[in-house]
């Protein structure tokens, strides 16, 4: 089927004031279903067609608050919550340099989902079929020319009164525009499958060779996954100081992190009057020392600290810490003899932690008690 | 469709009430600042300070905005540019509100003190341009140019209305041409001579760009307010509202670019955290201080953007008047927000400050009256007026 139907009555006029004054007029005349069409922009159109204010406007303010709050709650995320990281001894939440970020973001939401709005919500994109398309009349308007079109489904439509009445304002070229009824909506919608599956498609191939491209073909920076960096590498040569060493020394008097100097070196008397153990014999004390006192002290004093090691007789045994001398020596005097060493045995300060001496003395005292049990103990 | 304007009987004296009032205000300035001198030279001197850059901007301002049409052909501000020909004549009257400084220059300027100088490495480092010689050198010569390019202007503009020479505007155009970079240079200058070097161990390289933000606000301010008394008292033809609408729409579009160009700056400093910098905002920032800094913001940039930010606004020939009255007071915030925390660490209000705005408010009406007695308030021989009436977007 091939039928005509009537869409409008369209006229040309050769400028802006005189198109303005048409609208202006066609108003007045009580018609409704019209359009103007103009090559650019004519400030004054809306209130002369008596349109509305636009609500396009409304969607760019939520977009563009949109963007604000997103990207402040992005940024706070990240510097508080993902990965904080002193910046130029700032604060971890520095407002001022989210400012730059969050105006951009915010024009950037701003102004491209507003057209996205307008291409679907008013030119309703994907569909791109209109009765105007193709005709002379869209040619003419498009080039030089200014032209109105008052539709056929105006309520007070009639073909002969609107060709007189355009002819009164002064349109000039006043004709009929027909369509097909095939062709009103030959276009996709926006949730046709057809639409969304070359989108999809159209998304994927971009956006999977711009991977494929930057991350496999192409390996320059910044695509080289960061294994070329401009940064001093440990235990290598650099020409950038004059000693030609990557790696600086401490300043003097550095103290790491865990290694206080010990203040009673060759002090015992000091140490046992002064030191007191800092940790309570709980079970989890207990188990590390156990582990620790194990691992170093018991190849020479013994797993139950008998004095006999798996080592007898290579080595000089040393003693039994069961002794009443050892049993009634203060915490102070074991951790001064673990850290600095007496007789043969040498200092165990860099191989064994601060907590985990105190965490061996601790042990020592259960495996002495062990042997020494009151008989409430037994109980 | 143009409308039939006639253009005959412009040159109207403003009503004889109006010169009264600015008479009475010139009076009452001048013995405010005499007054005011006698009694604290010190405070005088630097309200006198901010007074100049106040006055500078609106003169030195609307000579540019006279450029400023020229060069980029605008055709919409063409029945208004007259009023910017009046408010700049006031360039030639620099000196006499820049005369009392000169004479206490010591009170004003820390680098003007040898024994200052003698204990400063820094203040010796930069003594070849802070100094006064080279200082009055400076002011002398700016003041030479900006009068110059004002008179050959206006001069033209004012031939042009017998002589209907579309020729005048061609050359109007090349002046406007040279003028510009002179002006950029010029007004950095007095930004960093009247304002900058008040802390001269400070520096900012942002500075002559953010006093210029400030003066164009408030050149364009000025013209508002007169263009749209002008227009409700049936000085100026009946001009559209797209014309009003450009006006409200430059005047928005300055009100984002002071607050674009302010917040740079602090940015920088702020990232940087460099003392010598930081120390400006600083001083800002405590004693007072931090509640001008605030009220800066909202009074400078939160008000105006707010009241022009819908379109419909931007052509309410009320609304605009009263957002160019409050931008100009924005401007003196401002400048009082720049220049006296060098005068004392706490915040501080005197009635001094009163004297030099209401001063120049009554030196402009006086001058106005004078200029409208003898010129027409409206450039009837330019080529683009025509266009200009009957201007749309």
């Amino acid at each position: 089927m091939n039928e005509k139907h009537l869409f409008a009555v369209t006229a040309l006029f050769d400028t802006p004031d005189e198109i303005i004054h048409a609208a202006h007029e066609t108003t007045s005349a009580g018609y409704t279903r019209f359009d103007i069409n103009t090559p650019y922009p004519v400030h004054g159109m809306d209130k002369a067609m008596g349109l509305k204010q636009s609500r396009l406007g409304v969607f760019a303010l939520v977009f563009g608050l949109l963007g604000a709050t997103s990207s402040v709650l992005f940024m706070t995320w990240v510097t508080l919550i993902d990965y904080p990281l002193v910046i130029g001894g700032k604060p971890f939440w520095s407002w001022p340099a989210f400012v730059p970020v969050a105006f951009e973001i915010t024009v950037l939401l701003a102004s491209v989902l507003s057209v996205v709005t307008m291409i679907v919500l008013y030119f309703k994109f994907p569909n791109n079929s209109h009765p105007l398309h193709d005709t002379p009349y869209m040619k003419k308007v498009s080039s030089n020319k200014f032209g109105i079109c008052i539709q056929a489904d105006d309520p007070t439509f009639n073909q002969k009164a609107v060709e007189e009445f355009l002819a009164k304002v002064g349109g000039k070229e006043i004709g009929p525009v027909f369509f097909d009824l095939e062709d009103l909506d030959h276009g996709q919608h926006i949730f046709d499958p057809k639409f969304i599956g070359v989108l999809a498609l159209t998304a994927i191939l971009v956006s999977g060779g711009t991977y494929f491209t930057f991350n496999k073909l192409l390996y320059m920076e910044p695509f080289s996954w960061m294994s070329a960096q401009a940064k001093l590498k440990a235990q290598r040569p650099s020409d950038l100081f004059t000693d030609g060493i990557g790696m600086r020394r401490p300043v003097e008097g550095t103290v790491a992190r865990g290694f206080l100097p010990y203040p009673f070196k060759g002090k015992p008397d000091e140490a046992a009057k002064n030191l007191v153990n800092p940790l309570l014999p709980t079970k989890e004390v207990i188990d590390r020392g156990k582990t620790k006192f194990l691992t170093y002290c018991s190849p020479c004093h013994g797993n139950f600290a008998r004095g006999d090691s798996r080592l007898a007789g290579q080595f000089p045994n040393p003693p039994t810490l069961h002794s009443d001398k050892v049993r009634n020596w203060p915490d102070g005097s074991i951790y001064h003899v673990i850290t600095e060493g007496q007789n043969v045995m040498p200092s165990y300060a860099s191989q064994i932690s601060r907590d985990d001496r105190w965490a061996i003395i601790q042990y020592i005292r259960v495996l002495q008690r062990a042997h020494n049990a009151k008989e409430s103990d037994l109980k | 469709m143009s409308t039939p304007v006639s253009l005959e009987g412009l040159k109207k004296e403003l009503p004889a009430k109006l010169r009264q009032v600015g008479w009475g205000l010139l009076v009452v300035g001048i013995a405010a600042i005499a007054l005011g001198y006698v009694i604290d030279p010190r405070r005088m001197a630097f309200d006198n300070a901010i007074g100049y850059l106040f006055f500078t901007s609106v003169a030195v301002g609307s000579v540019f905005l006279i450029a400023l049409e020229y060069i980029a052909g605008a055709v919409w501000s063409t029945p208004m540019r007259r009023v910017n020909e009046f408010l700049g004549s006031l360039v030639l009257l620099l000196p006499l509100i820049a005369l009392p400084l000169f004479f206490h220059l010591h009170d004003l300027f820390h680098w003007t003190h040898e024994e200052a100088l003698a204990a400063d490495k820094v203040l010796v480092a930069k003594s070849p341009y802070l100094n006064v010689s080279f200082f009055l050198i400076r002011f002398a010569v700016m003041y030479l140019l900006w009068s110059l390019f004002y008179v050959l202007f206006t001069r033209n503009s004012t031939k042009q209305d017998t002589t209907k020479d579309p020729r005048l505007t061609t050359i109007n155009v090349r002046l406007a041409a040279f003028f510009l970079p002179v002006f950029a240079i010029s007004l950095t200058l007095t930004a960093v001579d009247w304002a900058m070097s008040l802390e001269p161990h400070w520096a900012s390289t942002i500075f002559g760009v953010y006093y210029f933000a400030g003066t164009v606000l408030a050149s364009i301010s000025a013209a508002t307010v007169v263009i749209i008394y002008f227009h409700e008292n049936g000085y100026l033809p009946k001009l559209q509202r797209d014309s009003f609408y450009s006006l409200g729409a430059l005047l928005f579009a300055f009100i984002n670019f002071w607050a674009y160009i302010a917040f740079s700056q602090f940015l920088l400093i702020w990232y940087a955290n460099l003392p010598d910098e930081t120390i400006w905002f600083i001083t800002r920032w405590k004693n007072g201080w931090e509640v001008v800094s605030i009220l800066l913001i909202i009074v400078h940039f939160v008000v105006p953007y707010v009241a022009l930010l819908t379109q419909d606004s931007k052509m309410d020939l009320k609304r605009l008047k009263l957002v160019a009255i409050w931008i100009l007071i924005a401007h003196l915030l401002d400048l009082y927000w720049l220049v006296m925390p060098s005068y004392s660490e706490k915040v501080s209000l005197s009635w001094t400050d009163l004297a030099f705005p209401v001063f120049i408010v009554g030196l402009a009406i006086v001058v106005m009256a004078y200029k409208m007695k003898r010129n027409n308030v409206i450039a009837i021989g330019d080529p683009k007026l025509e266009r200009g009436l009957s201007f749309r977007l």
